[in-house]
Parts: structure tokens; sequence; C-alpha cells
């Protein structure tokens, strides 16, 4: 599980360069629905396309893979054209080199995984497969075909394949839609360690916050057909005016942070935030030195004028309050953002607590995290 | 006593190894032609589809001797593709087993697109697009993932049409006639040996005979198609 660095020489194309990241700017009317997006997605890391069922998300990542044709403007992945709709360029799927992972596995069911593995795979990708399958953890699955496999696993499959056919980007549409909660978190873990892994952009559609908030790096807001923000997911989480959007009541904060110990009696791992200042946080199976993201929610940060003694919080991070804002939905409490060195923090507190505390912006204050609080899952 | 009586004559081992011929050359000059049709008629939609459609099916509810008269003045030495094939080729199919088998394909192409084309349209289009993300063009979606699941129905359709092919007789005996050990079928030699007095028990062998070839074809039909929807589903939960 744990020697991910073994696959830091999979790269999923050799002659890449900084020319994949994708430039789009669609129309499309269907039915009563109207579509119209710009976005550009950067050439490295998760971007997921989020917003709710029906608001575009899907039928978006459509049009990039030339599943349907847009009834005006264009889409670029880097310096070549797949669709202009004024120039009436049309680049056949098959010559898109995208590489699509559909909600429903889409195996074939008359060939077994291995065939499904190798259908789209160029000659000069076979050096991979091997570490691929690794990664994904279907080895064992090789001879069997895709009706005897779990939902969980046949997705796993379908990403393989999907990888394997070198694409310069990679396009997801909802893939753990479907899968139990246990299936779901399996492969949600496969998912973040292979976006690690792979050197190309991917485009990952999703409507759950929190699955978002484990796998993406930018972020495309989609309502209604439009775009409604759009850029890297850390700074789109401290929006307080997106509290509604992203996870609302179980809104949460991601930290990057670096191991620093263990401690076995207690199963707890120090981590350095960049900054300098530690946390606590339950095991993590990860050698000192490596980078991890962690997720809090805001309804877990408490803040204090200075470290109480005596008490259960391990926690206690000296912060500075960059904004408070009244919550969106909850009428007692307001949002508050703060500033950990480069990296910041929110907190939802109860209106109550600020007046008495005199919460003000610029004001430092220790904020109070619970060990168990942290999510590190990912 | 009871081999001989029981064992074939050389006249009627004549009207089956013919009849097995001109079927089985009847479903191969058809069988191409058909799932082209059929995946043209399944996955396209083109002007004057219904016509097609239409045209395709009259050999189902037309009454066979039209069929056959239909081919003699077209395949005919003086029909418009008759002249030029014996002209050209030097070849001509009325009164010949070749135009047996023309017929009995005709006859027999409306079932063959039927099945082909229900079985075709049974297949995924999400399977097809998801082997073109994959890379693959029209071609190889069609050889390697539609043909490949449509074959239950394709296996179905090819014994159907084997079947019609082999019990043809209308067209047949209008088209090619009724030549001993040319066009001489197992139909046409029934037909032959009822229209003679005295016959009768030659003629009950020959229905006989009839029968069993008939159950062959349709549990060699289905254990195929068994065995390849099996290959599809294994183990499928």
């Amino acid at each position: 599980m744990n020697d991910v660095s073994r696959y830091h020489g999979y790269r999923a194309s050799d002659d890449r360069d900084d020319s994949n990241a994708l430039d789009c700017r669609v129309q499309k009317r269907l039915g009563d629905f109207d579509l119209d997006i710009s976005l550009t997605v950067p050439a490295s890391g998760v971007t997921a396309l989020f917003g709710q069922s029906g608001s575009g998300k899907t039928s978006l990542l459509r049009l990039i893979a030339g599943l349907d044709r847009p009834d005006g403007g264009y889409v670029r992945l880097g310096e070549r054209t797949l669709t202009d709709v004024e120039q009436k360029t049309h680049v056949p799927i098959h010559k898109r080199q995208l590489g699509v992972v559909f909600q429903e596995a889409r195996l074939f069911p008359h060939y077994r995984v291995r065939g499904n593995l190798t259908y789209g795979m160029p000659p000069a990708a076979r050096s991979r497969f091997d570490d691929l399958v690794t990664l994904l953890g279907i080895g064992h699955l090789l001879e069997r075909l895709p009706g005897t496999l779990s939902g969980g696993e046949a997705r796993r499959v379908a990403i393989g394949r999907a990888l394997l056919t070198q694409p310069r980007m990679l396009l997801m549409d909802e893939p753990l839609t479907g899968l139990d909660g246990e299936r779901k978190q399996e492969l949600l873990r496969y998912l973040v360690r292979l976006t690690r892994e792979i050197d190309i952009p991917v485009v990952y559609v999703s409507h759950d916050a929190a699955e978002i908030v484990a796998v993406a790096d930018h972020l495309a807001l989609v309502e209604q057909g439009r775009l409604v923000a759009h850029g890297p997911l850390d700074e789109l989480m401290m929006r307080l005016d997106l509290t509604d959007r992203l996870g609302g009541f179980d809104a949460t904060t991601r930290l990057s942070a670096k191991v620093v110990d263990h401690d076995d009696r207690y199963s707890l791992t120090r981590v350095v935030l960049d900054d300098g200042q530690t946390l606590r946080i339950p095991a993590v199976d990860q050698p000192p030195g490596t980078p991890i993201r962690l997720s809090v929610g805001v309804r877990d940060v408490a803040l204090a004028h200075a470290m109480p003694e005596g008490t259960s919080y391990r926690n206690g991070l000296d912060t500075t309050i960059e904004a408070i804002e009244p919550s969106p939905q909850e009428p007692s409490a307001n949002e508050v953002r703060l500033l950990i060195g480069r990296q910041r923090l929110r907190a939802r507190l109860t209106r109550q607590a600020c007046d008495e505390m005199q919460l003000e912006v610029g004001k430092s204050v220790v904020a109070l995290i619970r060990s168990v609080a942290f999510d590190s899952r990912f | 006593m009871l081999f001989e009586a029981i064992a074939l004559s050389d006249a009627e081992w004549q009207a089956i190894t013919l009849s097995l011929k001109i079927a089985g050359s009847a479903v191969g000059w058809i069988l191409l032609p058909g799932i082209a049709v059929a995946w043209l008629l399944a996955r396209h939609e083109f002007r004057g589809k219904a016509l097609l459609d239409g045209l395709l099916h009259l050999p189902l509810v037309l009454p066979p001797v039209v069929v056959g008269y239909l081919l003699l003045l077209s395949l005919g030495r003086n029909g418009w593709l008759g002249q030029w094939l014996y002209q050209g080729f030097g070849f001509s199919l009325p009164f010949t087993w070749q135009g047996a088998a023309v017929a009995g394909g005709v006859m027999a192409f409306p079932l063959l697109v039927r099945a082909v084309r229900l079985s075709l349209e049974a297949v995924d289009p999400k399977l097809e697009a998801a082997a073109g993300t994959l890379g693959a063009n029209r071609w190889r979606v069609l050889f390697t993932i539609t043909l490949p699941l449509a074959i239950p129905g394709l296996l179905t359709g090819t014994v159907l049409a084997f079947a019609r092919a082999l019990s043809e007789f209308g067209a047949t005996i209008t088209f090619a006639s009724n030549i001993p050990g040319e066009t001489r079928t197992l139909p046409l030699a029934l037909y032959t040996l009822i229209q003679t007095p005295g016959k009768e028990a030659a003629a009950a062998r020959l229905c006989v005979l009839s029968i069993v070839i008939a159950m062959i074809s349709l549990m060699a039909s289905e254990w195929l198609a068994r065995r390849a929807r099996k290959r599809l589903e294994e183990r499928d939960r």
C-alpha cells in the first residue's frame, strides 16, 4: 500500500509538456436546458466540475470528450483544436486521446479484464501495464470476466483501461456513484493515490463535496448551465459566500502538512505545517517527511485567547483572524477565517461566542482542534 | 431387412445433398449483405429508411410465386440483370442450382436481417462509445464490440435463414424449375412424389426426412446460441 514512490516513474505520456491545458467555450441547448460555459483547466492536477444533478457538468464533460457536439464555441487541448463550431472542426472521439471513465464502468462483457485493459493500449504503454495494475490493485482479476467483478473492482479496471491508452487528459464522470459507503471510500483512496501518480490533467465530475475535497486541486462550480466560480479549491473553500455549495453544514478546511514522527504508544502522528507549528493527529501510516493532506470540519475548530490548561484539546494553533461573516444558513453562527502562516483555516462559532470574546479581524487567537477531528485518510 | 428399409435411396440422397448445398449457398451469399443491411437499419438514420425496410420485408408477405416470377423477369436471360450476366460472363441463373440458391436467399433475406437487426439493436451503444474513447474507429468498434456481442442473434438469424432456404418451394419452382439432380430439392421432390400415384410411401419417407433435418438445425441453433450467450454472460450476477 505504501510504496507509492515505486510508481513515481509512471508517466502517462512522455512527450508531454505544459501543452495539456484545456481551454473551452461551449454553448449547447438541450431541450429547456441551456449550457454556456467558458472554462480553462490547468495542465496538471485534478479539476473538479462540481454541481448538483442537472447542473450541466456531465453535459460539459461529454462536449469535451466529443461524445456530443456543441452548438457554438470551441474546445482546445494545448495547441490542438478538438472542436470549433465556426471552423467546422470536430475531431472524432477515437482521435482525441482523451481517457474517459464513465459513471458505469462500461467494461466489455466478452473480454476478460486483461483484454479490457489492453483494448486501447498502444505498444508503447506496455511497460506501464504492470505498474498500473499494481497501483489499482487489480492484478488478481486479470483473467476474470467483467460480469464477475464487484462495482468497485469494475471501476478500477475501467480507470486502468482509460489510462493505458496514454491519454493526454483523463475525464471522469462521477466514478463513485452507486457504490456503497465502504467501497466508495476504498475506490476514493485508489483515486487519490492515482491522481498523485499520473502527470496528466484530470477532469473529475461530482456532486459530492466530500469527494471533491478528497481529490481535487481545482474547482469549477457549475450551476444551471453556467460557471459560478472557478479556481484553486483551497481558495474557493475559504470563500465564506460559497459555504452553502461547498459542504454547507459539513464544510471543511484542507491543510497541507508533513509527517514529523509517530507516537506508537498512543497511535498518534505529529505533523508540521509550513509555518513550523505542529499538530497531533491520529496515526498515519507514512514515513517522516511525507507530505499529507488533512481535512478538518469547520465545526471542529474552537477559538480561545490563550491555550487553556488541563484541556483535552491536543492542538492549539496561533492564528490571526482574517474575516468574520454571518453564516449563510445558520442564524446562530458566524463563519470565521483564520490565517496560519500562508495557510488558512475556517471555524464556525456562535455569534454569542464571537461577541463575548470580542473577536475582530486582525486579532490573534488560538485555534483549538481535537486530534480526532482530523481526517487524513486521503 | 430393417436396414434396407430405412436406408436412403439414391434419389433421396440426391435431394438431401442438393437441398443442403442450395440452402447453404443461399445463406452464404446473403450473410454479409444481410449483416450490412441490418447494421445500417439498427445504427443509422437516413432518408428512405422506411422504404428500404418495407422492400426488405416484401418476400415475407408476397406469394413466393410472385418473387420467383420477378426473379425470372430480372435475372432471366432477357431480364435487365440476367442479360448483363449472360453477355458479360456467359452465366445464366434460371434452371440451375445456383438459381435455386438465389431464390432461397431472396426468400430468407428478411428473416436474417430481422434477427440480426434485433440483436444489433440490443448491443448497448454506450459500450460502443466507450470503445471510441479508447481509440477504436467505427470498423474496429463493429468487429470487436458490436458483432461479437450480437453473435447469439447472428446465429439464430443464420439458422432461420438456412431453414427458410431449405423449405423454399414457390420461388424456386418458378425461377429454377424442378430438374432432378439440379434444382429438385426436398420440397420439390416431395411435391413430385405427391403428384405421382402410388408413391405415398416414398412421399411419407421424405416428409419424415424433412422433419428430422429441420429438428437438427433448430437444435443446433439453440445449442450454438446458448453457448454463445453463456460465453458472454459467464457467471454474470
